[in-house]
């Protein structure tokens, strides 16, 4: 079983939801993203977005279009990404999912990329830019190595959310809103919709985690008490750090995420 | 035409896109099919082409050019002469009718050098849509004449600052917006490039210019002609030269921006220097790193400054149907003056390119054989940046 897997079935005996937390890696720094780990899991997070900086991010919104930008001009390349995973795997068993665009696996070989993703200790993959219809060589490389998670938006209808159910595994990503990451915030009611409308669907094969636009300890517990199995915070953690010095950063995130976590424990 | 049902061309096309716009790009499909043959639909679109937008377009014999190259014919297929000064309007004008037929309400686009931009504004304008197009900041900056027009042709252009504040971001840009606003907006992509069935869509609306060769060529010369050249950046205006003659025995090449050289940094020649990948929804040749991260690119024109091309184009590089050929920046300003000292015509920097490889084909060429160069747009907006570069290189 995937460390995903186990990560959900672990929360489903306590019956806990999960708090899954995206941050971009070398944005500001390597330094950054370490203590930003450690306050992540000291704070309780539960699965660890790990974002490889891509040159086009079209699906991002300014906050992580400019993290990329600030990795990317820091020099963050695949083997030093590699080698923050495995400085990360040292200190932590927490699941990790690596975020980024296809052409970054393309390019190396969805294949090769994967198995050195997974030996360095990811987990899964989450391709914004990857459609089922695409997927074939993907899937098919990651089979027994590392969990695809594909996304689903509102808008998607209902034989198509059973075909990328199939498609995917360790949870299912539906996007909150219509629109790039961390841009529009506030709970919408086609979301909390679409939440109950993909449970139903998904039967409770596979976990459904919402994100995209989701910020705030209040947003956690509307989502939650929805039916989500899981909620993505991304942008509010980079805002976090980036207005945060690097000798508080620890803390500052570990308060964050436990005030977030907290809205994922049903009292 | 050829349909390719799941949008490839050989590796090449597909639908590399978020899920929130498979439901629009799947409604966009189902329309274009519907409408593509509509009777109704054609006769709009045809009475469009010809009362407004000035089809069909000259082929001119380029006689004080041809002679100066001492070789072959060269024609010149004047798109230079539509409406809006550019092939662009044959696109935006089939695009922006099946925009009205969806009932869509806000059209949005990418432009380049402006001259999408422009024709999107116009074809908006006249079909009572309105229009928002982003547009690179350094493209604003290098064709402001256009972001000028566009204005006063009623469409919000917003700069884009972010990457390498071109083209490709202007792209990205647009992208975003569509994923924000999907169900209100028809977004109206000016190259033959993006998601299936953008490829094909705008390759078909273009290939009005490669139909009009072929019927011109033979009233001239009773064949087809000898070699096609056009330039090439997505690569719409050379899809639509090239399509309804690769059943032929014509010779077709390709011209993209070699810009310093395609030995240093700053081109954009995707497919003569580029390796296969996936950006802006297709699988395609792009100017990458090591790495995959897409690379920055130079050309002296804002509209071939795109480090993608067309997915039909990579194929056709692939099965060797198509050679693509490239132009330096000094070689496309010795054809820009070429062309208008020596015939009155002033072409745009992009088509330059088409008629600086022109030149040397032609003087290789026998005096019996034909080129055809389509000359996809006229050269005023590139007057300044001609200036400039001419006052940076060239003493007296």
């Amino acid at each position: 079983m995937s460390r995903i897997k186990e990560k959900f079935a672990e929360l489903y005996a306590k019956k806990e939801k999960a708090l899954i937390a995206y941050i971009m890696v070398g944005y500001p720094n390597e330094n950054a993203t370490i203590s930003a780990v450690r306050g992540l899991v000291k704070g309780g997070a539960d699965i660890i977005e790990l974002g490889f900086p891509f040159s086009d991010p079209l699906a991002d919104g300014p906050v992580i279009q400019n993290a990329s930008t600030v990795s990317l001009d820091n020099g963050t390349k695949i083997n030093r990404f590699f080698s923050i995973v495995k400085k990360i795997r040292k200190e932590t068993d927490i699941p990790l999912v690596l975020m980024t665009y296809t052409n970054i696996l393309y390019h190396k070989g969805y294949s090769k990329f994967i198995i050195e993703a997974k030996n360095a200790g990811i987990d899964g993959f989450i391709l914004p830019d990857m459609s089922i219809e695409e997927s074939k060589d993907y899937i098919a490389s990651a089979k027994n190595n590392a969990d695809t998670i594909f996304l689903i938006s509102p808008n998607t209808i209902k034989s198509r959310i059973e075909k990328i159910a199939e498609s995917s595994s360790g949870f299912l990503y539906l996007v909150a809103v219509y629109g790039t990451t961390g841009v529009k915030t506030g709970i919408q009611n086609y979301t909390l919709k679409a939440i109950k409308e993909v449970k139903k669907i998904t039967k409770g094969k596979i976990p459904v985690g919402v994100g995209f636009g989701v910020s705030t300890p209040d947003d956690v517990k509307k989502y939650i008490k929805a039916g989500a199995d899981a909620v993505i915070v991304g942008s509010a953690f980079l805002k976090l750090i980036e207005k945060t010095p690097q000798n508080k950063l620890e803390s500052s995130i570990a308060r964050f995420t436990k005030s977030l976590k907290r809205q994922t424990i049903q009292t | 035409m050829k349909y390719p049902k799941d949008g490839k061309f050989g590796d090449f096309g597909g639908k590399y896109i978020p899920e929130t716009l498979v439901p629009a790009i799947e409604e966009l499909e189902e329309n274009y099919l519907k409408f593509k043959d509509d009777k109704n639909f054609k006769k709009e679109l045809d009475y469009y082409l010809k009362q407004y937008a000035g089809r069909p377009t000259p082929l001119y014999y380029a006689k004080n050019l041809s002679e100066k190259c001492g070789g072959a014919k060269i024609y010149l297929k004047r798109e230079d002469l539509l409406h809006g000064g550019a092939h662009k309007i044959n696109n935006t004008l089939g695009q922006a009718l099946l925009a009205k037929k969806m009932n869509k309400k806000r059209i949005i686009a990418e432009t380049g050098a402006g001259q999408h931009g422009v024709a999107t504004a116009m074809a908006c304008a006249v079909l009572g849509m309105k229009s928002e197009v982003y547009m690179g900041y350094k493209d604003t900056i290098r064709q402001k004449l256009n972001v000028y027009r566009m204005n006063m042709l009623g469409a919000k252009v917003h700069p884009v600052k972010s990457g390498s504040k071109t083209l490709k971001d202007a792209i990205n840009e647009a992208i975003r917006d569509w994923i924000t606003n999907v169900e209100s907006t028809y977004y109206l992509l000016g190259s033959a490039v993006g998601p299936h069935p953008y490829p094909v869509m705008v390759r078909d609306f273009q290939s009005v210019i490669g139909e009009e060769i072929k019927v011109q060529m033979k009233k001239l010369s009773n064949k087809t002609p000898d070699i096609v050249i056009a330039c090439v950046g997505g690569g719409s205006n050379a899809i639509g030269t090239f399509y309804p003659l690769l059943d032929t025995n014509t010779e077709i090449i390709g011209v993209e921006a070699a810009g310093k050289g395609l030995k240093s940094k700053y081109h954009s020649a995707t497919l003569s220097a580029g390796s296969k990948g996936v950006l802006h929804g297709m699988m395609t040749y792009l100017l990458q790193d090591d790495e995959g991260q897409i690379t920055e690119t130079h050309s002296i024109s804002a509209g071939l400054d795109y480090p993608g091309v067309g997915p039909e184009h990579s194929y056709l590089k692939d099965t060797k149907r198509v050679k693509y050929h490239s132009a330096t920046d000094a070689e496309v300003i010795d054809a820009f003056l070429m062309l208008t000292r020596t015939e009155g015509i002033i072409p745009a920097l992009e088509s330059s390119h088409a008629i600086a490889e022109a030149m040397k084909v032609a003087k290789k060429s026998k005096k019996s054989e034909s080129i055809v160069v389509t000359l996809s747009g006229r050269g005023d907006k590139d007057v300044e940046e001609v200036q400039r570069y001419l006052s940076k290189h060239v003493k007296n």
